[in-house]
C-alpha cells in the first residue's frame, strides 16, 4: 500500500494529539504513519486522516475477544499487524478485558473479567469471535469453564455493540464445518442471527483489515459497509485476479505449467497450478502481508480462496484449475467467473454431495485454455 | 484436607486446556488434564486429495504454524517415495528454525513470563539500577537508565488508567514471584521488544512462503517458492540477503536478550529444578536434515527415546512402537477401549460421556478429555525441547553438550536439574539459540546452491496422481517446536486419503490416563507441586506452561467420510 509523504498530511494532525501520543512512547512520524496507512485501507480520501487520528485519541474501547474453535491463527495474525506501532496503538487504544491467549490472569480469575467486562460495558464494548461454534453433543465439541461456545458466543456477542468475526471458521464455519461437517459447527452469524456481525474471512484474516474495521467504527460510530456476506466492501470488493500483479500473464495467455518451471521461475500466471484468484474476493494482492511483505501468488503458489464461505469443499482440491475460465477477453472473463461465484457462494453452506458436482464440472481434463507463450 | 481446584480456562495457551487438581497439606497429589474442544479435521481429510492434506492440517494450529504442514507433505513424499530436491530441504530448515526461534520467544515473553515476572512490582525499580543490572548481564544496547524510565513510566500511565485489560485480576503480588524490581522492569522492557520483534523476524516465512500465520508455500515433492538468480519473482539475491539480516536479528536478541533473561529469572528460582519432573521417559524423530539422502541418520536434532532418565541408553526409535489409549478419552474403539491400536490402525468414533454443558466437574475417573493418550512401549512420553535437549546431550552432541553444560554451570546446577519444571524452560532457550545460529549457516549453502546454478524447488516426477501406487501408505515426522509431531496417511486406490491420523505434541505432553491408568506428562508433572495459595494457581500454571500447551492440533477423530458417527446423547 501507497503511503503518502507525511509533510502532505502531517499539518492537518493537532500538533496536542501528537504530543500526547509521543509521550506514550508513539513518535509522530510512526502515529501519522499509522493513520494515513489506516486511511488508506478504508479506501477514505486522504482528507479524513486527521478524523481518524481524533478517533484514536478518544477513551480506550473494550474489547473482548473469545475464540472457539479455532487455531488461533486470527490472534497470531494480529500480533503481527502491519504498522510499526499497531501493536502500541492497539494496547494502547483497546482495552482487551478478555483474550485468552494474551492474558495473564486464568481459570475463574479470567472469566471473572470477561464476567465483569459484559456488565460494566453492556452494549458498548467490541466483541471479537475467532473459531467456529459446534452444536453437536449439546455443546461439548468446545466447552469453556465448563460453558458451552454456543452458551458464551449468545452472551458475548448479544451484549456487545458490535461483533467482528474474525477469520473463515468465525465467519462461514471454516474447516470444522467442512464436509462432512463432524462437530455441526456453525459460524457466529449462524449461531447470533439478531447480532450486529461483520465479517472478516481469511486463513487467517488479514489483520490490517481487522485494525481498518476498528478503527472505521471508532471514527464513524458504525461498522464499513458490507456485501452481502456481511464482508466489508473496502477489503472484499474486488476479485484476486481483478488486482493481481500476474493479471497480465494471465490476459497475455503465459501460464506456469508445473511448479518450478521457467514460466514459474518468471511470475507467470498460476491459474493452470490451480489458483483460485479468480473466484475470490479479498484484497491481498494490494495489502499483503507480514508489512506489506508478501502473498501467496508472489510466493509461486495459487490462491485457495480462503476469504470465500465453504472454500474446503468448493474451492478444493487446490491444485486443480477453476472450471472453464476463458484465458481471453477481460470482460467476459470477469462476468463468467462471477456467475461461477454466485454458483459457488449458493453452495457454502449446502451439502458436500453440491459441492461434488461442482467438481465434475471441473474442466482440468478437457483443457480449454488456449496457451501462448 | 484435600480440596480440589478446577483451573478453566488455562489461559495464555493455544487452545482449550482444563486442569482439575487435588490439593493436600499444600501439595498437588493428584492431578487430571482434559482438553475441552474438538474439530474432528482427521474425519474431513478422508476422501481428499492427498496433496491438498497440508493446506488442511497447517490449520491444526496458527500458533505452530507450518509444522503440521511439513509433517503431512512428509507423510505423502514417504508413502511416494519422492526425494526432495537439495534447496528445498534447505528452505524447509529455514522455516522450520525460525519458526521455532520465533515461537519459543514468544512463548518465554509473552505465555511464559508472567508466570514468573510480576508487572506491578516494576513500578518499584529504580531505572538507574535497571539499566546496571542489564548492562551487567548484556551487551544489548537498549538499555540506558533513560530507556528503562521510559518504559517505567508507559506502565505507570497505563496501570494510572485503572483499566488494566489483559492484566487485570491476575495474580500479582503473590508471594511465589521473587524478582526484585529491577529484574522485573527489565523483564516487562522485553516483553514489550520482543512483540516488535516477533513480527519483524517472521517475515522470513513471508519472503519464502508468502505469509505468516499460515504459509502458502510447501508442496508435495519440495517448495513452491522459485529460486532464480535471474528473476524477480523467484528467491534471488535481494530477499537472501533479507533473510540474512532477519536471520541475524533473530539470533542477535536470542544471545543478547533471551538467554541472558532467562538465566538471570532462573537464578531467583532454582528451587524449581527440583519440581515438574514428571514421567521422565522421553521421545524425539529427529530433525532438521544436515544431507539430502532421505535418512534419518544425519540430522541436527538425533532421533532417539530415553526411559526413565537413563542418559546412559538412547534407545532408536521404532514409530511401530506407538499406540494410542482412548480408556480415559470421549472416543471409543470397536474391539474395547481397554487395548491400544497403532496409527495406521486407528479407528475411533467420537464418545462424549461427560457431563452436559454448562457443567462444574468432569467425571476423572472415567472419560475426561478429547485428547488420547499416546504410549511407546506401553509408556507415556514427554516431547518438546527437554527431550530434543536430552536426548542429543545423551548422544554426545558437540553444541548441545556445550551450551546445556555452559547454562548448568552458569546457574550452578547439575544434570538432574533438567528434569524439572526449570529444566524444560530452560531447555527450549538452549535449543532457541542452537537453530538462531544454525539458520544463517542453512542461508549461506542456499546461495551457495543458487551460485552453482542449482535452481531445483520441486520434484514434480509423481505430482500427478497416475503415476501412484494403488495403494500406499506413510509416516511423516517433524520436530515441531512443542515435540515429536508425527502424521500417518494411507492412500488408497482412488489415489484419496483413506485414513489420516495425527499423533502431535501435545496429545503426548496433555494426554490423560491409559488403560493401564498411567498419568500422562502434564499430570504427572504437577505431582508434589507446592501451592501457597489455592486460589491463586500461579505454580499449576508455571509448570503447565513450562510445557508449552497447544491444543487445538491435539484433538482429533478418525472415521470414514459417510460411515455412521455413533453420538452418545449425554444427559
Amino acid at each position: 500500500m501507497k503511503v503518502p509523504e507525511e509533510s502532505s498530511v502531517t499539518p492537518s494532525v493537532p500538533e496536542e494529539l501528537l504530543r500526547k501520543w509521543e509521550a506514550r512512547g508513539v513518535s509522530r512520524r510512526d502515529f501519522i504513519k499509522y493513520c494515513t496507512a489506516v486511511t488508506a485501507t478504508l479506501a477514505l480520501p486522504a482528507t479524513m486522516m486527521p478524523r481518524i487520528a481524533q478517533a484514536l485519541e478518544d477513551t480506550r474501547v473494550p474489547v473482548i475477544w473469545v475464540e472457539f474453535q479455532g487455531c488461533s491463527g486470527d490472534t497470531e495474525a494480529l500480533l503481527r499487524a502491519n504498522q510499526p506501532t499497531v501493536a502500541e496503538i492497539i494496547l494502547d487504544h483497546l482495552s482487551v478485558e478478555y483474550h485468552e491467549t494474551i492474558m495473564a490472569a486464568a481459570g475463574h480469575q479470567a472469566e471473572a473479567a470477561k464476567e465483569q467486562a459484559i456488565e460494566k460495558y453492556k452494549g458498548k464494548y467490541i466483541a471479537v469471535v475467532e473459531g467456529s461454534i459446534p452444536r453437536g453433543e449439546g455443546g461439548a465439541f468446545c466447552t469453556i469453564a465448563g460453558q458451552s461456545a454456543l452458551e458464551i458466543a449468545r452472551k458475548v456477542c448479544g451484549n456487545a455493540a458490535a461483533t467482528i468475526a474474525v477469520g473463515n471458521c468465525a465467519t462461514f464455519g471454516g474447516i470444522p464445518a467442512a464436509a462432512p461437517n463432524p462437530t455441526d459447527a456453525i459460524s457466529v452469524r449462524e449461531a447470533v442471527p439478531g447480532a450486529t456481525i461483520i465479517n472478516i474471512p481469511g486463513c487467517p484474516l488479514n489483520a490490517d483489515n481487522l485494525t481498518a474495521t476498528i478503527v472505521h467504527f471508532l471514527t464513524f460510530g458504525r461498522l464499513p459497509a458490507t456485501d452481502r456476506l456481511d464482508r466489508p466492501l473496502f477489503a472484499f470488493g474486488k476479485r484476486i485476479h481483478d488486482n493481481c500483479e500476474r493479471r497480465s500473464h494471465f490476459d497475455a495467455g503465459q501460464y506456469a505449467e508445473a511448479f518450478g518451471d521457467p514460466g514459474h521461475r518468471k511470475g507467470h500466471c498460476l491459474y493452470k497450478l490451480g489458483c483460485k484468484g479468480p473466484e475470490t474476493f479479498h484484497n491481498c494482492p494490494t495489502v499483503r502481508y507480514n508489512e506489506g511483505t508478501s502473498w501467496p501468488v508472489m510466493a509461486g503458489h495459487g490462491c485457495i480462496g480462503c476469504s470465500e464461505p465453504a472454500f474446503w469443499d468448493t474451492m478444493s482440491p487446490f491444485y486443480r484449475r477453476l472450471p472453464q475460465v476463458p484465458g481471453f477477453g477481460v470482460e467476459a472473463t470477469a462476468d463468467k467467473i462471477g456467475l461461477g461465484l454466485v454458483a459457488a457462494t449458493a453452495l457454502a453452506f449446502g451439502a458436500h454431495g453440491v459441492a461434488s458436482a461442482f467438481r465434475k464440472g471441473d474442466a482440468m481434463e478437457s483443457d480449454k485454455v488456449v496457451k501462448e507463450d | 484436607m484435600t480440596k480440589k481446584i478446577v483451573v478453566d480456562p488455562i489461559t495464555r495457551i493455544e487452545g482449550h486446556l482444563r486442569i482439575e487438581v487435588q490439593v493436600e497439606g499444600g501439595k498437588i497429589v493428584n492431578a487430571w488434564s482434559s482438553s475441552t474442544a474438538f474439530r474432528g479435521i482427521e474425519t474431513i481429510l478422508k476422501g481428499r486429495d492427498p496433496r491438498d492434506a497440508h493446506h488442511f492440517t497447517q490449520r491444526f494450529c496458527g500458533v505452530c504454524t507450518t509444522v503440521h504442514s511439513l509433517a503431512s507433505i512428509r507423510a505423502v513424499e514417504d508413502a511416494l517415495g519422492i526425494q526432495i530436491p537439495d534447496n528445498a530441504r534447505l528452505i524447509r530448515n529455514l522455516i522450520m528454525a525460525s519458526q521455532s526461534v520465533q515461537d519459543h520467544v514468544i512463548h518465554f515473553y509473552h505465555l511464559h513470563a508472567l508466570d514468573w515476572v510480576d508487572i506491578t512490582s516494576a513500578l518499584k525499580a529504580d531505572p538507574a539500577k535497571t539499566a546496571q543490572l542489564a548492562q551487567s548481564l548484556s551487551p544489548w544496547p537498549q538499555s540506558s537508565a533513560a530507556y528503562f524510565r521510559s518504559v517505567k513510566e508507559r506502565i505507570a500511565a497505563f496501570a494510572g488508567t485503572g483499566r488494566l485489560g489483559p492484566f487485570q485480576n491476575a495474580y500479582w503480588g503473590h508471594s511465589a514471584y521473587r524478582l526484585p524490581p529491577e529484574a522485573n522492569l527489565m523483564a516487562v522492557a522485553h516483553y514489550l521488544e520482543a512483540l516488535e520483534w516477533q513480527k519483524d523476524i517472521i517475515k522470513i516465512h513471508a519472503i519464502l512462503g508468502a505469509k505468516n500465520p499460515h504459509p502458502q508455500t510447501f508442496l508435495v515433492g519440495g517448495m513452491s517458492i522459485p529460486v532464480d538468480p535471474d528473476s524477480q519473482n523467484a528467491l534471488n539475491a535481494d530477499k537472501i540477503a533479507l533473510i540474512g539480516k532477519l536471520l541475524k536479528k533473530a539470533r542477535l536478541f536470542v544471545e543478547q536478550v533471551y538467554i541472558p533473561d532467562l538465566l538471570a529469572v532462573a537464578s531467583f528460582y532454582k528451587d524449581w529444578a527440583g519440581i515438574g519432573g514428571g514421567v521422565g521417559n522421553f521421545l524425539t524423530y529427529g530433525d532438521f536434515a544436515m544431507d539430502n539422502g532421505g535418512g534419518t541418520d544425519n540430522l541436527y536434532f538425533p532421533r532417539g527415546v530415553i526411559l526413565g532418565k537413563d542418559l546412559s541408553n538412547v534407545m532408536a526409535m521404532d514409530q511401530a512402537k506407538i499406540a494410542e489409549y482412548v480408556t480415559h478419552s470421549w472416543y471409543s474403539y470397536s474391539k474395547g477401549d481397554k487395548q491400544g491400536l497403532h496409527p495406521w490402525e486407528g479407528e475411533t468414533s467420537h464418545n462424549y460421556t461427560g457431563p452436559k454443558p454448562p457443567y462444574q466437574h468432569l467425571n476423572t475417573d472415567e472419560k475426561y478429555s478429547w485428547v488420547k493418550a499416546p504410549r511407546y512401549l506401553d509408556q507415556p512420553m514427554e516431547v518438546g525441547p527437554l527431550a530434543r535437549m536430552v536426548i542429543a546431550y545423551a548422544k554426545g552432541h558437540k553444541e548441545v553438550r556445550e551450551t546445556v553444560d555452559f547454562v548448568l554451570k552458569k546457574l550452578g546446577v547439575g544434570p538432574e536439574a533438567l528434569f524439572s519444571t526449570l529444566g524444560r524452560t530452560a531447555a527450549r532457550g538452549i535449543e532457541t539459540l542452537l537453530l538462531a545460529q544454525k539458520g544463517e549457516v542453512w542461508l549461506q549453502q542456499l546461495a551457495d546452491n543458487m551460485g552453482r546454478g542449482i535452481l531445483e524447488v520441486h520434484n514434480g516426477e509423481k505430482w500427478d496422481p497416475a503415476t501412484w501406487p494403488k495403494e500406499a501408505s506413510g509416516f511423516g515426522y517433524h520436530e515441531a517446536p512443542r515435540g515429536a509431531l508425527g502424521h500417518w496417511i494411507r492412500i488408497d486406490e482412488k489415489r484419496q486419503i483413506a485414513n489420516f491420523q495425527a499423533v502431535v505434541p501435545s496429545t503426548w505432553n496433555a494426554g490423560p490416563r491409559d488403560a493401564m491408568g498411567q498419568m500422562g506428562p502434564y499430570e504427572a508433572a504437577l505431582i508434589g507441586t507446592p501451592m501457597v495459595d489455592p486460589e491463586k494457581p500461579l505454580e499449576i500454571l508455571r509448570t503447565i506452561h513450562s510445557f508449552d500447551p497447544c491444543l487445538a492440533c491435539a484433538v482429533h477423530v478418525l472415521d470414514g467420510r459417510g460411515t455412521e458417527i455413533i453420538r452418545v446423547k449425554a444427559l
